[in-house]
């Protein structure tokens, strides 16, 4: 019967392992200064992924300027003022649902509502908003625990100082939770960057020839470039496909492995 | 004068505090109520009951068609698949990592499953559409291999992190003195997890599957890149090696090139409405499953 449950085991590691190994053999040929710092030539079939590796980078930040304002301000509320009750158990229910709905459906709501509704058009802009709503949960998740980590004890105390209610969250609390904060913002980067269904009908550029002037442009971005690389460019080499998915892979991974050390740094500290 | 001026600050303060703390149920009304406004149009030239009954997808044929229930079936059989495939693995895995791994092993694994998690769902795309599929047609001698199968397997392989941790959890919170009491009953390692660590954890690895399943069910890319695309009726057995296409693919493959406000347009929102609340029922089970665990 163990033997069953290591077959289960290696069952999942061994893809995981395939995984990894075919995106660097097919991906690593593709690497060179060139095609990192190049836009696509010849219908896509040449040339560099750069428009794309710039677009990510500006949809992650987009979105992060508005979620993390909004996540960390939910999560005080829900540890800093909220008393226990029936609300907070709905929040709760909320969040919950909120991280389970399926990203498509965020496209949908993106596309009705800041696209077409709101008037962003298919947009830099509208692709932050829909994102900023796809990330909010694991904002708000992360941000209250990292409070929750901070002592009573300094509250009470800054309390008793006579400092008031914001004045202790803004000066004692939010300092001491910060560094718990960011591991979870730098997570939600790494999730927000490898999204693909969201902004597939709320900004996504098939191709770009210059890089966007403002949020109301369009962008190219990573995880769509494989997408149209893999399925809508008849004759691309696979090794333009492979490279982008390492790019994007290496991408992510990077994000979280800053996360996890830095994570890794601060239980060592607090030890 | 400067009292009255901190308490007003403080009180606007805690009214944006307050408002943010509430967003999250405001998102959740927001996006199901417009999913259903953008919906609601379609139902004027048909009913509901047509919508779901109906096997035909023709969307854009004049007269269009909008038969939902191949890709309703097309999602349930993918998912059912998967779920077969991703639950015992993954509950198997779970209690690997819990109970018999040795410390250092069980980080190890712990790490390997939060990398799988990490990676974004357009890479395993494409990994089932250059790898997978050719792998399964060669193997099974099929015709093609963008199928049902090779959908339902992209996909328990992506669940797995949801159910490995979640059951982990679940395995974890069953206490120690229930182990010790039972190996010093005489009952042999196996007999302890079979009888007394897994019943104990039931709850939780039921709100496992629950949450694998929603995950599953809203998944768009990979099965979009993966399994096929044909809207076509699922009804044998057979039919998980043949292409279908699931309530997702459909959305991401057509909403782009579909007239803004057309019928089209609609029926999709529809379809969208639908979804959200699978997975709103789906994750609200495997909530309240989690909750009675703990409350045990």
């Amino acid at each position: 019967m163990f033997l069953l449950l290591r077959l289960c085991t290696v069952a999942i590691v061994v893809p995981v392992l395939v995984v990894v190994y075919f995106v660097f053999i097919g991906g690593l040929p593709a690497i060179s200064w060139e095609f990192l710092t190049q836009g696509p030539r010849n219908g896509m079939l040449e040339g560099g992924i750069m428009p794309a590796i710039v677009g990510t980078v500006y949809l992650v930040a987009g979105t992060m300027v508005i979620a993390v304002p909004l996540g960390v301000l939910a999560a005080v509320y829900l540890s800093e003022y909220a008393r226990r009750g029936p609300l907070v158990r709905l929040i709760r229910l909320a969040i919950t649902n909120l991280a389970g709905v399926p990203s498509v459906v965020y496209g949908l709501f993106g596309l009705g509502l800041f696209v077409l509704l709101l008037n962003f058009g298919q947009s830099l802009l509208a692709g932050c908003c829909t994102l900023a709503l796809l990330v909010l949960p694991m904002v708000i998740t992360a941000s209250e625990e990292a409070l929750r980590t901070v002592p009573d004890g300094i509250r009470h105390t800054s309390l008793a100082l006579g400092a008031t209610r914001w004045q202790t969250v803004r000066r004692v609390v939010l300092p001491n939770a910060l560094p718990g904060i960011i591991t979870g913002v730098i997570l939600s980067v790494g999730r927000c960057a490898g999204e693909t269904a969201p902004i597939l009908f709320t900004c996504a550029a098939f191709y770009m020839p210059h890089l966007p002037g403002g949020i109301h442009d369009q962008v190219m971005a990573l995880p769509y470039h494989v997408y149209a690389l893999a399925t809508q460019v008849p004759g691309a080499p696979p090794r333009l496909k492979w490279g982008t998915a390492l790019v994007l892979l290496a991408f992510v991974m990077a994000v979280n492995g800053v996360a996890i050390a830095w994570r890794a740094r601060l239980r060592r500290r607090r030890r | 004068m400067r009292y009255t001026l901190r308490r007003a600050t403080e009180f606007v303060i805690e009214s944006i505090v307050r408002l943010s703390g509430v967003l999250a149920i405001i998102f959740v009304v927001a996006i199901f109520g417009f999913l259903v406004r953008e919906a609601a149009p379609i139902l004027r030239h048909v009913t509901l009951g047509e919508v779901l009954s109906g096997t035909r997808w023709l969307p854009t044929s004049t007269p269009p068609q909008f038969g939902m229930l191949p890709l309703i079936l097309g999602s349930a059989l993918v998912t059912l698949a998967a779920a077969l495939i991703g639950v015992p693995l993954g509950v198997g895995c779970a209690i690997y990592i819990g109970e018999l791994a040795s410390p250092w092993l069980r980080e190890v694994l712990k790490s390997t499953v939060e990398f799988l998690a990490a990676i974004p769902s357009v890479v395993l795309g494409l990994l089932g559409l250059l790898v997978l599929a050719p792998f399964l047609r060669e193997l099974l001698d099929l015709p093609v291999g963008l199928t049902a199968l090779t959908g339902a397997g992209m996909l328990a392989f992506m669940a797995l992190p949801t159910i490995v941790s979640v059951s982990e959890d679940a395995l974890n919170a069953v206490p120690d003195s229930f182990r010790r009491n039972s190996l010093a009953l005489g009952a042999t390692r196996w007999q302890t997890i079979s009888r007394v660590v897994v019943p104990a954890a039931r709850s939780g690895i039921v709100a496992a599957t629950m949450l694998g399943i929603g995950r599953v069910v809203g998944e768009t890319m990979t099965v979009l890149m993966v399994t096929g695309n044909a809207a076509v009726m699922p009804t044998k057995l057979s039919s998980l090696l043949r292409p279908v296409r699931t309530i997702t693919a459909t959305i991401a493959a057509e909403m782009g090139e579909t007239p803004q406000y057309s019928d089209h347009y609609h029926a999709l929102f529809l379809l969208g409405a639908l979804l959200f609340a699978t997975t709103f029922l789906v994750n609200l089970l495997g909530d309240l499953a989690v909750h009675r665990g703990q409350v045990r």
